[in-house]
C-alpha cells in the first residue's frame, strides 16, 4: 500500500517522545541523590549504582520485590490451570446458562478494585490468609480467571472444531484429547494468557497493599511509602522503578504478536 | 480473527449450528472450577458489601439496621457527586485524546520490515510498567525541580508549572500521564485492525487515484470499526476506575482535584473505615460500571465472531 512521506518520521518521533519518561527516571536511578536534588542537568554528572545496590541489599526492599514475583507466579499458573477448562467449555459447548456465565466474569475484570476493598481486609483476616502470598494470589483472581477464560475462549475457538470429533473417532477420551493433542496446539495462547496474569498482577496495587502489612508486601505498596524523615530518596525510588519494568521488559519480545489479543480479552 | 459488523440477530438453534456447538450441559464441570473461585474472590465480598451498606455499624456487636439510608445519604454526598462529575470528564477527555491519537499511531507505524517488531516492542513498553512505577516515573519527570517534563515547561516554555500546589496542573499532569500510558494500547489494537485489511484495497484505491485522506476516511476508518469500539470500551471502563497512577503523583490533590473515584472510595473504605457508607458507594459505583459492562458485553459477542 501507499504509505505517507514522512510516517516513518513521525512514527520514529513519537517512539522517542514515548521513551523520554522513562529514559528520565533510568538517568535518576545512577545519580547520587545530592546530584538530583543539586543543580538540574540533562546528563548525569556522576554515575553510580549505588542505589541498585542499596535497593539489592536492604531486605525491605528486596524481599518485597520477591514477595511480589511469588504471588504473580502463584496466581498466573492458579488462574490459567482454574480456566484452561473453562474456556474449553465456553468455546466447544452450550450449556444451561453460558451466555450469563460468561458475562459475570466480565462484571469481574471490570469491576473497579476499591468497590472490594473492604471485603477483602476482613474475610482474610478472618480465614487466615491475610499478608500471605497465597492470600494475595487468590485475591488477584478476581481479575485474572475471568481474563484468562476470554483470552483462551478466544484463541481456542480460532481452531477448528473437527480436530475434536475426529479425536473422538480415533478413539481419545476427552481429557486423553485435551492434555495429548488439544493442550500442544495452543501452546502460544497458553503463554500469552501466563503472561497476561503475570502482569495484570503485578503491575495491581490497590488490593495487594490492602490485604498485605509485612510477610508478602508487594513492590509497589513499599515504593508509595519511600518518604522518610530526610525526605524522599529520588535516587532509590528510580532504581526501584527500573527494576520493576525488568520482567516485563524481558518477555515483551515473545508476546510482541498477541500484545493487542490479550488486552482485547482475546477479542482482536 | 478480524472484526467484522455485528450481524443479523438469529435463533439460538441456528445459531448453535452455525457456531459448530453442541449442547452439552455436563459442560458446567469444566467450568465449576471457575465458578466456585470466582465466587470466592468476588460474590462473598460483594454480599458482604451488601451487609456493611444497609447498617450501621459501631462495633461488631452493635449495629443497627438503617435501611437505604446509606445509598440516599451517598447519593446526596457533594464530595461524592463531585469525584462522579471529575471521573466522567475524566474518562470524555481520555476518550477523545487517545482514541484519535491512537488511530494516528497506528497509521504511521512501519508495516513491512525490521521496524515492525522494534516498533511493536517500544509501542507496549509503557503497556507493561506497573502502574504505580507509572505514577513514580510522572511523578519524577514532571517535577519542576528534578523533572525534565517540569523544567522544560517552566524553564523552556516559560509557564509557572507546579502540579503539587496548582490544581489545574496536576489534573493536565494526570491526563498526560494517562495519554502516555494508553495511548499505545489504542494504537496497538487499531494496527492490528489495520493489518486486517487485504492489499487489494489499496490498489484499488490506488487506481481510481484516491488521496491518501480518502483512503483512510473511506477504506480504513470503516475497517477499524470493530477494534475501535472494543478499545473505546476498554479505556471508559479503566479509565472510570483509575486509582494507582493518581495516587502515587497526586495523592488525590491538591485540595481535590484528582480525587476520583476510587481515590475517594478507598479513603473513605480503608482511610477512615466508615463501613456503612463505604458499602453503598461500593455498590453504587459497581452499579454504574455493569451497565457500561453490559453494553461492552453485547458489543464483543456480536462483534469478531
Amino acid at each position: 500500500m501507499r504509505r505517507l512521506p514522512w510516517a516513518r518520521t513521525v512514527f520514529w518521533l513519537y517512539g522517542i517522545t514515548l521513551m523520554l519518561p522513562l529514559l528520565w527516571m533510568f538517568g535518576m536511578s545512577i545519580r547520587p541523590n545530592q546530584d538530583i536534588l543539586g543543580s538540574f542537568r540533562l546528563i548525569p554528572e556522576r554515575v553510580t549504582f549505588d542505589n541498585y545496590v542499596t535497593f539489592f541489599t536492604d531486605p525491605v526492599w528486596y524481599s518485597s520485590y520477591l514477595n511480589s514475583i511469588v504471588y504473580t507466579s502463584m496466581n498466573a499458573v492458579m488462574s490459567l490451570v482454574i480456566a484452561l477448562p473453562a474456556a474449553y467449555a465456553f468455546s466447544r459447548f452450550r450449556f444451561a446458562g453460558d451466555k450469563h456465565l460468561f458475562f459475570w466474569l466480565l462484571t469481574n475484570r471490570m469491576a473497579p478494585p476499591a468497590v472490594f476493598l473492604l471485603p477483602f481486609f476482613q474475610i482474610y483476616q478472618a480465614v487466615g490468609l491475610f499478608d500471605t502470598h497465597l492470600g494475595v494470589a487468590i485475591a488477584h483472581m478476581l481479575f485474572n480467571v475471568p481474563l484468562a477464560v476470554w483470552i483462551l475462549e478466544g484463541f481456542m475457538s480460532g481452531i477448528p472444531r473437527e480436530i475434536d470429533e475426529t479425536a473422538a473417532i480415533d478413539g481419545y477420551s476427552l481429557p486423553r484429547f485435551f492434555v495429548r493433542i488439544f493442550l500442544p496446539m495452543i501452546r502460544s495462547a497458553i503463554g500469552v494468557t501466563l503472561f497476561f496474569c503475570f502482569m495484570f498482577s503485578w503491575v495491581e496495587l490497590l488490593i495487594a497493599r490492602t490485604i498485605t502489612s509485612v510477610n508478602a508486601k508487594p513492590i509497589a505498596a513499599t515504593m508509595t511509602r519511600t518518604v522518610s524523615a530526610a525526605g524522599v530518596d529520588w535516587g532509590l525510588l528510580a532504581a526501584a522503578g527500573v527494576l520493576t519494568i525488568v520482567p516485563g521488559a524481558i518477555v515483551i519480545w515473545f508476546v510482541r504478536n498477541y500484545i493487542a489479543k490479550g488486552f482485547s480479552l482475546g477479542r482482536v | 480473527m478480524t472484526a467484522t459488523l455485528p450481524s443479523r440477530r438469529t435463533e439460538p438453534a441456528a445459531e448453535d449450528r452455525a457456531q459448530g456447538k453442541r449442547r452439552a450441559n455436563r459442560a458446567w464441570f469444566l467450568v465449576l472450577p471457575v465458578v466456585v473461585s470466582v465466587a470466592f474472590t468476588a460474590v462473598i465480598p460483594l454480599m458482604t458489601v451488601v451487609n456493611y451498606s444497609v447498617q450501621d455499624i459501631f462495633s461488631p456487636d452493635d449495629r443497627l439496621f438503617v435501611g437505604l439510608e446509606w445509598f440516599r445519604s451517598v447519593a446526596r454526598d457533594p464530595e461524592v457527586r463531585a469525584a462522579f462529575v471529575r471521573t466522567l470528564l475524566f474518562s470524555a477527555q481520555v476518550l477523545l485524546l487517545e482514541i484519535p491519537l491512537g488511530v494516528a499511531v497506528a497509521v504511521v507505524m512501519p508495516r513491512r520490515g525490521l521496524g515492525v517488531p522494534a516498533a511493536l516492542v517500544l509501542v507496549a513498553l509503557p503497556l507493561l510498567i506497573p502502574w504505580n512505577v507509572v505514577g513514580t516515573i510522572w511523578q519524577i519527570f514532571a517535577r519542576p525541580d528534578i523533572g525534565l517534563g517540569g523544567w522544560a515547561v517552566n524553564n523552556v516554555l516559560g509557564l509557572d508549572y507546579n502540579y503539587t500546589l496548582d490544581a489545574g496542573d496536576a489534573w493536565i499532569t494526570v491526563l498526560v500521564m494517562d495519554v502516555w500510558h494508553w495511548t499505545p494500547l489504542v494504537a496497538l489494537l487499531a494496527y492490528a485492525g489495520l493489518r486486517s485489511i487485504p492489499d487489494p484495497y489499496f490498489q484499488a484505491a490506488q487506481i481510481d487515484g484516491a488521496s491518501a485522506w480518502a483512503t483512510f476516511r473511506h477504506i480504513q476508518l470503516p475497517r477499524l470499526r470493530g477494534v475501535l469500539t472494543i478499545a473505546i470500551l476498554l479505556r471508559f471502563m479503566d479509565s472510570f476506575m483509575i486509582y494507582t497512577e493518581p495516587f502515587v503523583v497526586t495523592g488525590g490533590g491538591p485540595g481535590n482535584a484528582t480525587s476520583f473515584l476510587s481515590v475517594l472510595l478507598s479513603k473513605i473504605a480503608v482511610g477512615q473505615f466508615d463501613l456503612g457508607p463505604a458499602g453503598a458507594f461500593s455498590l453504587l459505583y459497581f452499579l454504574a460500571v455493569q451497565i457500561v459492562c453490559y453494553v461492552f458485553f453485547t458489543v464483543l459477542t456480536r462483534t469478531g465472531r
